[in-house]
């Protein structure tokens, strides 16, 4: 019987322009890019290919110093055509010139009565080599996993709940046998049980009839989708824990591998964001430029093309790459103007979390917004209390937690709970604050600084 | 619009980074946001959007929720100058206009002095103007009484800010309440004019009718504990009956510091406060608990009649309903913690009814009640604080 978990706290941001559940067709873009950033927790990216070289999909295109058996590979087809470097020759982008028709690299097939047979160690040298192997994170910490270890469980949330988000299901079409396949892959790996967790208002078929997972149902706002929050609801890590965590893409991915024989990092893109004329869906390659995806589709102001969604995503630009991990764009204006007494004037058009004097979206929470990049003030010290208590559905004190991390206290962060949180899970935090403080990357920071301690 | 924007944009390339005045930027800075909301955007990483409230904004909600302390506090120093000097028939306006000559020119000082105060800092130590002295700026008046000196709330504005404040390092760092560093401030280096029966009522150059007294009902208190007679009874032979009737005390048509009189205002304000998040329910509501379950005490112990005082009254005299609302729930002076500002508020109701009965020097307790707790507060939030890591240890490790 699955376990349902009603999650009072946190915030739905009512951002205009979710994508309506229809697939247009585009042109594919030309060039393809993979960064090793999206990747967290790598010692340093070493490079298997030059510029000029030829690769084919599934063909590896970096490893990691501090893990050589795991390889970064080429999304699709084609030529290396830049290698973008920045400060001390850092690896910044990988760009590939797309070949029209993408050609795959083969790895070996299995039948579904082989793969409940194979062993862990041949799952895991199949995994490591094909590239799918970035896609397990492990927690603590949100780093990509290490071969060597045995998790006790694994996580997968079948359902994003931030803003705009794509809607799994429809992500996930026709995919019902390839997931269950890579679902049989993982409990190769796992020593405990794999979790899925699941949207308790509304089930998709895709994952109705999936077996050998335990599943548990979760209701309740943002960030109620995040995979860290869940794990804090079935059972909190602690020191000496190691879980992993994998989208259900990657699963299905790892299916797709085990019984076609190829890396396959097609995958649908959520085209959002009120700036977006026909917000849609579009079907694409891990790492695609963004150019040709929004082609013809953006209203012409000041815009801002992000990767992801607006809380945890990344400024691109509309010629920048899409991140290995995001399965949407959000574009959105920018907010780069001043605008009298701003701060202190009625609006029903700005949203707010909070009920302060003239900000009235409280009433109708649910109404649409268009929401720019402006901060809404500058940054202070930390003022306020109790704001990011009412918001963050776990047992944490946020507050003394970043306080802890920003005076560099080690045994406070541990204490008060590092290891159960990584910067998604503190994203709306970062929204609602006040003070306007970079919450994300203080928790990065301070996940570092227990890491390499 | 325009014109202010061109106005500011001449002025910037002069207080630019290695421009002749370039210390002044962060005046410039703090003034253009004053008139404009920033343009600055979020991060290439990190949220994308933020929330539309701000550090002014939260601020700004805590004035709007003084307005009616403070416009009653204004009629209140008019009302209470004419029943003192005897005329009954003064008009309402008339009550106010008297009442705002003598705030307004404080008001002004404190914000004057305080800004004056702050934008030093912000040009010697070139941080930020923070928007923290616009709610102190307000709150210092209105806890003086209307006849104090204009150089004393002066002298006492640059203190607080000084003291209190700056030396920790600005708004969000101060372990005291600034406002009420001001006045305890005054209140022991210049206890005559903030301090006593005749400094509550301002009478300007009139004479006072016969038998006028400016004690307020904490002083009958504390007379009739010395004294050993009736409190209750005393109270009868005021010389303007009906002053101290609990329905008057609750609209705070008494003397006292201008905006701390009324509980009827600081309860309008509470619930702005309350409604917009921005003041916590749990420390305004368990100040109120803890003055009246310490008031019950006393009534059980009733060794004088000021103790016997029924306990609901400690409810409605004093600053206690301003202190309550406006000061205990300072967001950086008090308990963070939830549990913690339960504890927080209950001990400065506790504090300010022992302070004003046992204490014989100190007539009213509010004041030295929100400091004392300012500084107890960290230590109510370790203990919080460490109550929650070892829960949380226990449920990793099961």
């Amino acid at each position: 019987m699955p376990r349902t978990f009603h999650l009072n706290k946190g915030f739905n941001l009512p951002l205009a322009g979710r994508a309506l559940l229809e697939e247009c067709k585009i042109n594919q873009p030309d060039s393809f890019a993979i960064k090793p950033s999206d990747f967290k927790g790598l010692v340093q990216p070493k490079l298997l290919v030059s510029v000029g070289e030829n690769v084919k999909s599934g063909s590896p295109l970096f490893y990691d110093k501090g893990n050589e058996d795991v390889l970064f590979v080429a999304p699709v087809s084609g030529e290396i055509s830049e290698i973008i470097r920045g400060e001390r020759r850092k690896i910044i982008e990988i760009r590939i010139l797309a070949d029209k028709k993408i050609e795959y690299k083969g790895f070996k097939k299995y039948s579904k009565a082989e793969i409940n047979n194979i062993t862990r160690a041949e799952a895991v040298a199949t995994l490591t080599a094909s590239g799918v192997w970035p896609s397990f994170i492990q927690r603590p910490f949100g780093v990509v996993a290490n071969p060597s270890d045995e998790p006790s469980a694994i996580y997968i949330s079948a359902f994003d709940s931030s803003p705009c988000a794509p809607d799994m299901a429809y992500l996930m079409r026709g995919k019902e046998e390839v997931f269950q396949l890579g679902i049989d892959v993982l409990n190769k790996l796992v020593k405990g049980n794999i979790h899925l967790s699941l949207d308790a208002t509304e089930i998709p078929s895709v994952f109705s009839g999936i077996e050998d997972v335990e599943i548990h149902k979760f209701s309740g706002p943002h960030p109620v989708g995040n995979v860290g929050i869940q794990i804090h609801h079935i059972k909190p890590i602690g020191k000496n824990d190691k879980v992993w965590t994998i989208d259900p893409l990657s699963v299905a991915r790892i299916g797709t591998l085990f019984l076609e024989g190829i890396y396959d990092a097609t995958k649908l893109i959520a085209i959002t964001g009120s700036e977006v004329i026909h917000p849609h869906y579009v079907k694409t390659y891990s790492g695609a430029c963004l150019d040709k995806l929004l082609a013809n589709n953006l209203k012409e102001t000041n815009l801002r093309c992000i990767s992801g969604n607006v809380l945890t995503g990344e400024h691109v630009g509309v010629r920048g790459y899409l991140g290995h991990f995001h399965n949407q764009i959000s574009v959105i204006p920018e907010g780069d103007e001043e605008e009298f007494l701003g701060w202190m004037l009625p609006s029903f058009k700005k949203l707010s979390f909070h009920k302060a004097f003239g900000l009235f979206s409280f009433l109708n929470p649910k109404k649409e917004k268009v929401l720019d990049t402006n901060t809404n003030g500058e940054q202070r010290n930390f003022t306020i209390s109790g704001a990011f208590e009412k918001i963050l559905p776990m047992d944490i004190l946020p507050t003394y937690l970043f306080k802890s991390i920003i005076s560099n206290d080690y045994d406070e962060m541990e204490a008060l709970g590092i290891y159960e949180v990584i910067e998604e899970d503190v994203a709306l935090c970062e929204y609602i604050d006040v003070s306007k403080n970079d919450i994300q990357a203080i928790v990065r920071k301070g996940i570092e600084l227990i890491r390499n301690s | 619009m325009k014109l202010l924007q061109n106005l500011f944009d001449n002025i910037k390339p002069h207080v630019e980074k290695g421009a002749k005045y370039e210390k002044l930027h962060t005046l410039y800075e703090g003034h253009r946001t004053i008139f404009f909301k920033p343009s600055l955007t979020t991060g290439p990483t990190g949220v994308q959007v933020k929330d539309a409230a701000d550090l002014k904004r939260v601020m700004f909600t805590v004035i709007v929720a003084l307005i009616p302390c403070l416009l009653f506090g204004m009629w209140n120093v008019g009302h209470q100058h004419f029943l003192a000097t005897g005329v009954f028939d003064a008009t309402f306006l008339s009550k106010f206009l008297l009442g705002a000559g003598q705030v307004l020119p404080i008001l002004i000082v404190s914000y004057g002095v305080g800004l004056g105060v702050e934008f030093t800092f912000c040009v010697i130590r070139n941080h930020p103007i923070e928007e923290g002295f616009l709610v102190t700026g307000i709150l210092i008046p209105l806890v003086m009484p209307a006849t104090i000196p204009l150089w004393q709330v002066a002298v006492a504005t640059a203190f607080g800010v000084i003291i209190a404040k700056e030396v920790f390092g600005g708004t969000g760092m101060n372990i005291l309440n600034v406002a009420l560093t001001s006045r305890a401030f005054l209140y022991f280096a210049y206890p005559s004019q903030i301090a006593g029966d005749m400094v509550w009522t301002y009478l300007g150059d009139e004479v006072a009718v016969d038998g006028f007294s400016g004690a307020t009902l904490l002083s009958y208190g504390a007379a009739a504990a010395a004294n050993g007679t009736e409190m209750m009874a005393d109270l009868g032979g005021h010389w303007y009956a009906g002053m101290f009737d609990f329905w008057n005390l609750f609209l705070g048509i008494i003397p006292g510091s201008i905006g701390e009189t009324s509980v009827l205002m600081c309860l309008i304000g509470a619930a702005i406060l309350v409604f917009t998040g921005v003041g916590s329910w749990k420390i305004i509501l368990s100040v109120f608990g803890g003055a009246w379950v310490m008031g019950m005490i006393y009534n059980l112990s009733g060794a004088n009649s000021f103790m016997l005082m029924p306990a609901h009254y400690h409810l409605v005299v004093g600053g206690l309903a301003f202190g309550a609302v406006f000061m205990a729930t300072d967001p950086v002076s008090a308990a963070q913690t939830e549990m913690g500002k339960w504890i927080y508020g209950f001990m400065i109701g506790v504090l300010t009814v022992i302070i004003r009965i046992s204490n014989p020097a100190y007539p009213e307790g509010i004041m030295l009640a929100i400091l004392f707790m300012n500084v107890f507060a960290p230590l109510i939030d370790y203990y919080v604080v460490e109550a929650h890591k070892k829960r949380r240890l226990k449920r990793a490790t099961i």
